[in-house]
């Protein structure tokens, strides 16, 4: 008896430590994150505005297909408009999720679409004014049926 | 697979000065080149990498896409009427088609 405790004491103690490690491999993806965020702006900084707004569900049922919508204040006339905009998921395997370019005839700098997500994450905005500008925004998105297959 | 069909949604008419708001869609598994098959060989990475809004010729709104957009991509966006016309919507596969389609607009 006391040595299938032991055993079990054991599993147990690998198990914490592989939960332990598990999370290095998405600080890693943040970096590349990071990384990203400095090639879009070039160097330039990147402030967390509210011009910038991201629409995304608090709790997505189904990372496969999760909506999204981004808007960005700007009166969108010829000599002041948003550019771009970059989307960015902190722990998928690539962070890149799109690009939109939006140009004075827009109107409106908004646009939707729907992503997938592999587990619950922040998913960062930027958005790229043609004053040279950087704004960004961030927002956590819970996935329920991830690795555990729901 | 079976081919991509474009479909898109945007009104036939409006009057100058509205913002109208334009809704495409394509069919297309966008493979992400993540996923393994049954041998544990990876899946070739196949997707609709660009989408592109043209209004007479003028390039209105445009996407990069990564492997992070869902199947059947869909889009949503804006455009500010200012005369009547035709738009031209563009979708790019990783390869190498092209998929497009045409719809005019009236103003008035």
């Amino acid at each position: 008896m006391t040595e299938i405790s032991r055993r079990k004491a054991l599993a147990l103690g690998s198990g914490m430590v592989a939960l332990a490690i598990l999370p290095m491999p998405a600080n890693a993806s943040i970096e590349q994150v990071m990384e990203d965020i400095k090639t879009f702006t070039g160097g330039a900084e990147a402030t967390e505005s509210s011009i910038i707004k991201l629409e995304v569900p608090e709790i997505a049922e189904n990372g496969n297909t999760v909506p999204l919508s981004v808007s960005v204040e700007s009166p969108m006339t010829a000599d002041n408009y948003v550019k771009r905009v970059i989307l960015l998921a902190e722990k998928n395997p690539n962070p890149g999720i799109a690009t939109f370019h939006f140009s004075s005839r827009s109107g409106v700098a908004e646009a939707s679409t729907r992503m997938r997500l592999a587990t619950t994450q922040n998913v960062v905005a930027v958005a790229e004014l043609s004053d040279g500008s950087f704004h960004m925004t961030k927002s956590t998105v819970k996935v329920t049926i991830g690795g555990c297959g729901g | 697979m079976a081919k991509s069909k474009p479909r898109v949604k945007a009104p036939k008419s409006a009057s100058k000065g509205d913002v109208v708001t334009i809704k495409t869609l394509i069919s297309h598994k966008m493979e992400s080149g993540q996923r393994k098959d049954k041998e544990g060989k990876v899946i070739p990475r196949q997707i609709i990498n660009h989408f592109s809004a043209k209004f007479n010729g003028e390039t209105v709104f445009e996407v990069t896409i990564e492997p992070a957009i869902s199947a059947n991509p869909y889009l949503q966006f804006k455009m500010r009427v200012e005369e009547a016309g035709e738009f031209e919507f563009t979708w790019t596969d990783d390869d190498g088609s092209v998929y497009s389609k045409k719809q005019k607009l009236k103003v008035g």
